[in-house]
């Protein structure tokens, strides 16, 4: 018993003598401390983000804004800041419209020296944003875009995209399928534009891993008896032969309701049931454990999602650069940024570095369903000349893409 | 029937429990109030009773058996499986048969000797403790309470304390064994994991994965004095016999950083590339060296090659494919065989040194981490 006292009392001595400081200070003869302010943009009513989440009052889906994401990435920054001598810190704009995002972003250029702005916006916005500041010395992140356009027709030369393509995530499913042997595919298509993009990078991955699409039927959000073709799971999944349902929707409403619900028992894909993200919180291998915890830590009651994880690399991937060529000067952060020498911890296995034909972020892409990662794609059993990530998604030869 | 289950369940649980999780302050501990809020105080006196007398047995038995017949010589290997949450006791004079399986807290990762071999010390990271293994019985005797989710440790040059790096809280924790308090706290930059100690015990190396940086640490004073810039994702150490170098294994830049400890900066860069892989294969873990120091052994992960590094020259002299993503290495006592822990296809490689060749591969638990021999 004395022992133990005697031990509690040595502890809190020690404990009161050494007063850990700092983990990490400036390493003495460093350069003069150099500043490395980033932006962080979105539109206020961004109608990703309206009214979703909560229906009834109760809240299914983990959409919601990554800014948190970039936090957890910036207090890394920081951190390496003060051993190379950079002071990082963030700023952050939520508009009504692209053009006061334009003021704003000017602002920064002009007045502290903002070169990398994080964009939470929707494909339109970007591609807004993109264009009106062609001319200024600024490169953007696009956090939350799967559009396959913006990595294509529309692509712009000042855009980085870390968020996956439509085509990246279409082709790690259907990786997943192929190698399932599950080939005879059903399509399920919504009403939104975004759902016909989905179904039109289906058609292409199916076309690319040599799976078939056996008939892609419309679906409505209705109640009305007369439309009963188009809103009736078990007539849309008759008569007909299937190996695997995909749905493609974006509302949320309707996809969820699918699985089970099918003529025949088959699985389900896309929208629901199997889905190919960005991030899932389940994932818990490469270090993908602590970062959730991290993000948890700061963040709203939610856990960590596709934009959310791109969020954090975007930032990431800034800081890499600058610690790397140990330089603030846009030129140079740039360039390694779109250099081979990139190796971006993407917290799922390979390392990750830029498209140069489109600026896409090579990453691996998560298939998961609503409690666990039954895959990681690439599968093995793809193999790629130069790269495996690049079995994901626009490959040089065939991008549409024109810097 | 809903009866038994709910017994099930009650059971599991209290197995869990029966785990020694308690992070709780002691009164004692809350009369003081330094504001420091995450040291963790003794609370199992009855399980430090038994952990000195059976320390004091050892010793005792020590002195009047000059041979300690039954923890001695034996050349026992020990794996730790991640999943199983047990450590495989293999005896390469049976052919390599698992001769026991410890069970352990949850998720046995890092070990190591101490007290001459006579103990194992086994990091449990979903119990949040250390488990103490005496090495003549092979049985769990302790356990000492650590921070959440400990991986990597290293025992202090005196053996009084445990360095175990705490990847959730960001720091380096001193944990006194004797009393199974944490001492101290040291901030270190986000998900520290390798730990290196130098030879006179004066200087602790902590990699942190995030920050891609070697954390230099006075172990006396308990702060970082000055910081190392990398590869990607600097995972673990190898501190060389003349203590000028320190080799660091970077995991996703797949190299490894060779330190120069007088200067302490990066003074050469080590590339790997086994036959018929990719660089982005290449995921360099776990390190290993002859007792010479002459011949270091490099774990490249995903690239399921160990690769032989002579440590003069810097040059890769051989590859030696094993299982899957293999991270954890160890020697024989007589350095005529390597053992290599895969982590994914859940079984030890037995490398044989002279040919440098794969003889065989023994199945162990699941996700296999760390591999100890004893002499």
């Amino acid at each position: 018993m004395i022992k133990g006292w005697l031990a509690l009392a040595a502890a809190a001595l020690a404990v009161r003598l050494v007063i850990s400081p700092p983990a990490i200070s400036a390493a003495a003869g460093s350069p003069q401390a150099s500043a490395m302010k980033l932006g962080y943009v979105e539109l206020a009513d961004d109608p990703r983000y309206a009214n979703r989440g909560a229906h009834s009052g109760i809240v299914f889906t983990d959409l919601g804004r990554p800014y948190q994401g970039s936090q957890v990435a910036l207090e890394d920054a920081e951190a390496i800041g003060r051993v190379i001598g950079v002071d990082f810190s963030m700023e952050k704009s939520s508009a009504a419209s692209v053009d006061e995002l334009v003021q704003q972003i000017s602002d920064w250029i002009a007045k502290d020296g903002v070169r990398f702005v994080v964009a939470d916006l929707p494909a339109a916005a970007l591609t807004d944003l993109a264009r009106k500041l062609a001319d200024r010395p600024v490169m953007l992140f696009n956090i939350s875009a799967p559009e396959d356009v913006l990595r294509g027709a529309d692509c712009a030369s000042n855009v980085l995209h870390i968020y996956p393509s439509e085509a990246m995530l279409s082709d790690a499913l259907m990786q997943y399928l192929v190698a399932k042997g599950w080939l005879q595919i059903l399509a399920l298509q919504g009403p939104a534009p975004e759902d016909a993009a989905m179904v039109a990078a289906l058609q292409r991955s199916a076309k690319k891993f040599r799976a078939k699409i056996v008939g892609t039927r419309p679906f409505l959000l209705t109640n009305d008896p007369r439309n009963r073709e188009q809103t009736n799971i078990v007539l849309m999944t008759g008569d007909v032969g299937y190996d695997v349902v995909y749905v493609a929707d974006s509302s949320g409403e309707f996809g969820r309701y699918v699985p089970y619900e099918t003529k025949l028992p088959r699985p389900v894909v896309g929208s629901a049931g199997l889905v190919p993200t960005a991030w899932s919180w389940s994932w818990d291998r490469d270090a993908a454990v602590q970062l959730q915890h991290r993000y948890e830590k700061i963040s709203p009651p939610r856990r960590m999602n596709g934009a959310d994880w791109a969020a954090w690399e975007a930032v990431k991937a800034v800081t890499q650069a600058v610690m790397r060529t140990r330089s603030t000067a846009f030129d140079a952060v740039k360039a390694f940024l779109l250099s081979d020498k990139l190796t971006l911890d993407t917290v799922k296995g390979n390392p990750g570095s830029f498209r140069a034909w489109d600026h896409q972020l090579r990453a691996p892409v998560l298939l998961s369903t609503a409690d666990a990662v039954i895959e990681r794609a690439p599968l093995p059993q793809y193999l790629h000349e130069i790269n495996v990530l690049d079995t994901l998604g626009i490959d040089a030869p065939e991008t549409a893409c024109r810097f | 029937v809903d009866q038994a289950i709910k017994l099930a369940h009650l059971f599991n649980g209290g197995l869990k429990m029966a785990m020694p999780r308690v992070r709780a302050f002691s009164g004692t501990a809350r009369l003081f109030n330094f504001g420091v809020t995450k040291i963790a105080h003794k609370l199992r006196r009855g399980g430090d009773a038994r952990f000195w007398t059976r320390g004091l047995l050892a010793i005792t038995l020590g002195f009047l058996l000059s041979a300690e017949a039954q923890a001695k010589d034996t050349g026992y290997v020990f794996v730790s499986n991640e999943k199983t949450n047990n450590i495989a006791v293999l005896d390469p004079k049976l052919d390599y048969r698992i001769i026991q399986w410890i069970p352990t807290s949850h998720r046995p990762r890092d070990m190591k000797f101490g007290d001459d071999r006579r103990l194992l010390y086994v990091a449990c990271g979903d119990d949040d403790v250390i488990d103490v293994i005496d090495v003549a019985t092979l049985k769990v005797t302790d356990h000492i309470p650590t921070g959440p989710s400990p991986e990597m440790f290293e025992l202090s040059r005196d053996e009084k304390a445990l360095y175990v790096s705490n990847e959730e809280g960001s720091v380096v924790q001193e944990i006194s064994i004797a009393d199974k308090i944490i001492m101290r706290e040291i901030a270190t930059g986000a998900e520290p994991e390798g730990l290196a100690i130098s030879a006179d015990g004066k200087t602790l190396y902590v990699t942190s994965e995030v920050t891609d940086m070697v954390h230099v640490v006075d172990a006396e004073a308990g702060v970082v004095t000055d910081n190392i810039i990398v590869g990607t994702r600097p995972r673990r150490f190898l501190l060389l016999p003349s203590g000028k170098e320190l080799w660091v294994s970077n995991e996703l830049s797949g190299q490894v950083s060779v330190i120069d400890r007088a200067a302490n900066r990066v003074s050469t860069t080590i590339d790997f590339l086994p036959p018929g892989f990719r660089q982005v294969d290449v995921t360099p873990v776990g390190m290993t060296m002859t007792r010479d120091g002459k011949t270091a052994i490099v774990a490249l992960g995903r690239a399921n090659h160990v690769a032989f590094v002579d440590t003069m020259t810097k040059e890769v002299e051989a590859y030696v494919l094993v299982g899957s993503r293999a991270w954890g290495v160890a020697l024989s006592p007589d350095e005529k065989t390597l053992y290599v822990a895969n982590g994914l296809s859940d079984d030890l490689s037995i490398v044989d040194m002279a040919s440098r060749t794969a003889i065989r591969a023994v199945p162990v638990g699941r996700v296999p981490h760390s591999v100890l021999a004893d002499d």
